[in-house]
């Protein structure tokens, strides 16, 4: 067994981390647009 | 046997045997099914959101417009229980579940924690419903902190165990969620609120939660045994701090390192926690006129912010430099910028000001991700679910040592008719200080004696 993708496919891996990484990015932008207004 | 078979023969789907991955596993599938965990339990740190609307929820509109609270309205101080009660069952579930963990693997833990933290959401709906405080206090606070305490160790030797390469980064991206699931948690808890109230919150967050770490326990997997990522040779002999022996749980609590780790942690965090827990009123007061509530309210996401990068950045420079190494840099950096922090104010220099509490608040978030891999390098990695779960006790006191401490020593000071923009000067030499007693027990780290390890099994082979 290795650490490459032969097994799980890409398009698998990919939806994987968007299922997790979309939710996370949209919190971290709306926590920036928040923070701006420390700086205005 | 047919395949159907075979797989009957390993036993339910949540037994570890049906976790064990097929040939030709992704080992990068695994961080997203700890996420999955981490990115819900998170929400924990946010739940402060709620404690507004749930102490309105019988009020009255005054003549100003502005709402006034009924007579059985929950006060501010018993809604505060809820988190704290939370926090303790956090702690206790993750000491005394942690060989519950070991022995049952990852999948099965993780299903329990999605059981309990979205059915202890369900239980506080109930309690909001029925206006009964002690049905919140029960399904968020206990059923729910004890999923928070599952949840958060349920990921951390499956990571290890794929990434025995790189350790630190994996568990890492996993505690990293664990700080990132309060940017989700709170505009959509204000949004969802917004359209049902506080109890079709819950009950909304409760399924979507259920249903999102049931997917990473879906997609967890082990490896098998003696598996090792391919170009990676393990030490074959202990060296410095590293060790290739393993300590049982039980064992691990006699040893000095465990306890000198316990303290290191609880430094670190007491002094993290306790800035955290009052940066908006404490940047109010430092610079008065300059710092707006809103600003202020920017000012802590923005913390929220190094916390999280933190816990990926410091853990996987472990990688690298090692783990005591990364924590004399926390505990020496972290007294200079301690140290800094009140000049920063006389200064009025907001810029150095954050940018110092953002680099405190990364290593507060990064000694949290860095422990695991430290554990492991000490303990060995067959028990290190289960000790991490134990250490997580210094977190718990951390908790209620930390805010106690900041907050008292303002209000000791402000009596003492000290200035407000001054009332946090000697809270911030006092943390210094006890990062410098930190820095001393992370320096008296040394390896466990043999005495202590366990029976050596037979050295790992290339799957």
């Amino acid at each position: 067994m290795a650490n490459n993708a032969s097994g799980t496919s890409n398009a698998k891996l990919y939806l994987a981390w968007a299922f997790v990484g979309i939710p996370l990015a949209w919190g971290i932008v709306m926590t920036l647009i928040n923070a701006l207004a420390l700086f205005q | 046997m047919t395949a159907d078979a075979a797989m009957a023969s390993k036993g339910g789907w949540l037994t570890r045997e049906r976790t064990i991955a097929e040939p030709g596993f992704n080992r990068w599938m695994v961080p997203p099914a700890a996420l999955c965990v981490h990115l819900c339990i998170g929400e924990v740190y946010a739940f402060s959101v709620f404690n507004k609307p749930l102490s309105l929820l019988h009020s009255t509109v005054g003549a100003d417009g502005v709402k006034v609270p009924g007579a059985d309205d929950w006060s501010i101080p018993s809604l505060g229980w809820i988190f704290s009660i939370a926090i303790l069952f956090l702690g206790l579930a993750a000491a005394f579940g942690g060989a519950w963990v070991e022995k049952v693997g990852p999948r099965k833990t993780m299903a329990a924690a999605a059981a309990l933290f979205g059915g202890g959401f369900l239980v506080a709906a109930l309690g909001v419903s029925w206006h009964q405080l002690w049905l919140v206090y029960l399904g968020y606070g206990v059923l729910g902190g004890c999923g928070l305490g599952l949840g958060y160790i349920s990921p951390v030797k499956t990571l290890m165990s794929w990434f025995p390469d790189r350790p630190g980064m994996a568990t890492g991206m996993a505690i990293m969620g664990f700080g990132g699931g309060a940017f989700i948690a709170s505009p959509l808890s204000v949004w969802l609120m917004g359209i049902g109230g506080v109890a079709f919150a819950f009950v909304v967050l409760g399924i979507v939660y259920f249903v999102y770490m049931m997917v990473g326990a879906t997609i967890v997997r082990t490896p098998p045994k003696g598996w090792l990522p391919a170009g990676y040779v393990p030490p074959k002999q202990s060296k410095g701090l590293i060790t290739t022996a393993n300590v049982h749980v039980d064992q691990a609590l006699k040893t000095r390192q465990f306890w000198l780790l316990w303290g290191v942690l609880f430094l670190n965090v007491t002094a993290g926690i306790g800035v955290l827990g009052q940066a908006s009123l404490m940047s109010q007061e430092m610079f008065p006129g300059l710092i707006t509530a809103a600003a202020a309210s920017g000012f802590v996401g923005l913390l929220s912010l190094f916390n999280m990068g933190g816990r990926f950045f410091w853990a996987s420079t472990s990688d690298y430099i090692g783990r005591k190494n990364t924590y004399t840099v926390f505990f020496l950096l972290g007294i200079v910028l301690y140290a800094l922090v009140p000049t920063t104010g006389q200064m009025g220099s907001i810029v150095l000001f954050v940018l110092f509490y953002g680099i405190i608040l990364s290593m507060y978030g990064g000694g949290f991700a860095t422990i695991p891999a430290y554990l492991k390098d000490v303990f060995g990695n067959q028990y290190v679910g289960a000790i991490h779960g134990r250490l997580l006790t210094a977190w718990s006191a951390a908790g209620i040592v930390g805010p106690s401490l900041v907050n008292y020593i303002r209000d000791y000071q402000i009596n003492a008719g000290v200035p407000k923009a001054d009332a946090y000067t000697v809270t911030m030499y006092i943390m210094a200080g006890l990062l410098a007693v930190g820095f001393v027990l992370n320096f008296l780290m040394s390896p466990v004696d043999e005495r202590h390890h366990m029976e050596a099994e037979a050295a790992p082979s290339r799957a």
